[in-house]
């Protein structure tokens, strides 16, 4: 009994965490800590490439900019394509996937660029136990999302937790944050810190020149100013005799 | 070297219309910052060129390929990502520098007699341009370029009998698809730009033929013999001016002095331009937008659908007006109203130093209300923000009958003969 008003009680909460109230946490992602980068490449390799594709990032061009020795990557982080130039895709074909899971996997290139990283970062810690939804789980930040909970080895299960509260002179459960069976191979802090390396490398993949870009542009900003005082002593010379 | 060039000058008038149009060409001297923004714009219309040269060599435009073809720039092409960046932050700075371009205009009265064609043909110019821009944007085929294209285009099924057939005709189908995606980039590569290159043309050549304003709108050609050949100025200036005019010392040739004055400038802003290249090319989901990261999709609509910045305050205008063709008649209002603001000023001095306090209100009123159409059509719609909307676009309009009706009968103060030291 107790379990079915929660359930009503839950779904009023649900429509408001689908205006997007959850507040996004930040997760202080560092796209210069390459031992971060490999451990989120590793991440993804073994989690998310089953289903989702980098269809625009080539192995080679991701171990070369992580450091990593191209034998060693193809040995332990290559699993799909066989050249070290070929792109990061699977073999899942997208006509069953899109009956599977009602619409294919998204390709996750780009992804950080669309979504952000202090969303990606707070989506992977926000699925919790919905025995209504086809994959027993749902998600704060993606309600109704169709994806299972594959990090949940590493996280345990998690459940929304409920509170009871007197409104309005009647005592109902309200969702009141996440709990979790503390079943998982991680404990909470290891597993914010994979998600968080998982998430600064879905950063690096969304535009892997970020870091080159900025060297540059450190360089170029310096020469314009150095520029901008001759052109002004310059211009100052000529105008001298103008007023 | 002596003799060549005057072998080459007999036969193509390469020294004269250089001294013509940049070395010898009088410019006001007391020309402030308002007036670096057409060498600006100048500027970054080459780099568009230039730029968007390197980005077709390896642009697919396909609706199956162009989305990937961009992340193939962006990711493998020697610098594409640089080529890339350049691109999209100058067609933002185009739109900033153009922006203040016109408002120069507005504020010194650029577009009065007899500058009435010089506003004319930067109308067209910026006509021009926001097509260019519109139909440039839909080339990456991400989310917001389909979706932006699907309600701009179909802005034009709002008009009476021919809207569908129309509509067809100009995606090309019957949605918007790889066959919409073709030809604007026919037009974007190739036929717009040519247009917009004539008409700067055009417009550089109605601004030399009628002589260059200035902030204090004071006119700087006398007649020719009525200035003592003591006043004249002592600087160079081409005959093609002095046989018809008499130019005292309110001129300096364009170059060194002004080219150096745009020089400085043109520092300044690319420290600007080259800081947000760099470090922010999306500008806060502004210049470059979130969603658009995510290949089109037709079957699947963005929760917001938002034009890029610089054309969010038609946008709100569009959004103000509850019915869809009164809707797409007062935003193309709104833009058509500026073409003709040369005859809707009435008024016989320029400069709004020598005008009234209602003007200058009038003036700084308007900027303030685009600025913040701009705000109201580039964010998510509340209820509040239509009814500001609302009061928003007829603030815009009451710019435009206002000045018509004061400027006729306006208190102005007297206009200096000369430009003030």
């Amino acid at each position: 009994m107790k379990r079915w008003i929660a359930l009503l009680i839950l779904l009023p909460g649900l429509a408001v965490a689908a205006g997007s109230k959850v507040a996004l946490q930040d997760p202080n992602i560092d796209l210069t800590d390459k031992a971060s980068l490999q451990r989120g490449a590793q991440t993804f390799m073994n989690y998310c490439l089953g289903c989702h594709q980098m269809q625009y990032q080539r192995y080679q061009r991701m171990f070369n900019d992580l450091g990593i020795p191209e034998d060693l990557g193809q040995k332990y982080l290559q699993f799909t394509g066989e050249s070290v130039s070929d792109y990061m895709t699977n073999t899942m074909p997208a006509e069953d996937s899109a009956q599977w899971f009602g619409a294919p996997p998204p390709d996750l290139t780009l992804v950080a660029r669309v979504r952000g990283p202090e969303w990606l970062y707070t989506y992977f810690k926000t699925f919790y136990v919905d025995e209504s939804k086809i994959f027993g789980v749902n998600n704060l930040v993606f309600p109704n999302v169709g994806m299972p909970h594959v990090l949940e080895p590493l996280q345990g299960t998690p459940r929304l937790a409920y509170e009871e509260k007197m409104v309005d002179g009647e005592l109902v459960m309200r969702p009141a944050g996440l709990t979790n069976d503390g079943n998982g191979r991680l404990s909470e802090d290891e597993y914010n810190d994979t998600i968080r390396d998982l998430v600064n490398f879905l950063e690096y993949t969304g535009e892997p020149t970020r870091l080159k870009s900025e060297s540059i542009g450190r360089g170029v900003l310096i020469f314009i100013v150095i520029f901008f005082v001759f052109a002004l002593l310059l211009k100052k010379e000529y105008w001298r005799n103008v007023k | 070297m002596t003799t060549l060039l005057a072998w080459i000058e007999a036969r193509i008038p390469m020294m004269r219309t250089a001294n013509v149009h940049a070395i010898q060409y009088p410019a006001p001297r007391n020309m402030n910052f308002w007036y670096v923004f057409g060498f600006l714009a100048t500027i970054i219309l080459v780099n568009q060129i230039i730029t968007g040269i390197w980005l077709t060599m390896n642009y697919e435009p396909s609706a199956q390929r162009a989305f990937a073809s961009v992340e193939y720039i962006m990711r493998e092409v020697n610098y594409g990502w640089l080529i890339r960046y350049m691109h999209s932050t100058g067609a933002t700075a185009f739109f900033v520098v153009i922006y203040l371009h016109m408002f120069r205009g507005m504020i010194y009265g650029s577009y009065q007699k007899p500058r009435e064609l010089l506003w004319v043909f930067g109308m067209l110019i910026y006509l021009a341009l926001m097509a260019e821009a519109f139909m440039g944007y839909v080339l990456p085929w991400g989310q917001m370029s389909y979706w932006g294209a699907q309600v701009i285009v179909s802005l034009f099924s709002a008009i009476p009998v021919i809207g569908g057939p129309l509509v067809e005709w100009i995606q090309g189908d019957y949605v918007i698809s790889g066959a919409t995606l073709n030809r604007f980039f026919a037009l974007h590569v190739i036929a717009l730009p040519l247009v917009i290159v004539i008409l700067v043309f055009l417009h550089i050549i109605a601004l030399h033929e009628v002589g260059s304003n200035n902030p204090d709108g004071v006119d700087v050609k006398h007649p020719k013999g009525s200035l003592p050949e003591s006043e004249k100025t002592s600087y160079k200036i081409h005959e093609h001016f002095t046989n018809r005019y008499d130019y005292a010392d309110d001129v300096v040739p364009f170059f060194p002095h002004i080219v150096l004055k745009d020089l400085v400038a043109f520092s300044i802003f690319l420290f600007i331009f080259c800081y947000i290249m760099f470090f922010a090319p999306e500008l806060g989901g502004k210049a470059l937008e979130h969603p658009n990261f995510e290949i089109a999709n037709p079957l699947k609509t963005p929760e917001h659908i938002f034009p890029v910045w610089y054309f969010t305050p038609f946008y709100a205008i569009l959004q103000a007006v509850p019915h869809k063709l009164s809707g797409v008649l007062t935003m193309f209002g709104a833009i058509a109203v500026l073409f003709v603001l040369p005859w809707l000023d009435r008024a016989n001095v320029r400069s709004w130093r020598y005008r009234s306090g209602l003007h200058t209100a009038n003036l700084l009123v308007f900027a303030a209300v685009f600025i913040f159409l701009g705000y109201l059509g580039g964010t998510p719609q509340e209820p509040w923000k239509l009814i500001a909307a609302r009061i928003a676009t007829i603030m815009y309009f009451m710019f435009f009958v206002m000045l018509f009706l004061y400027s006729k009968h306006e208190t102005t103060k007297p206009v200096p003969k000369r430009i003030p030291r």
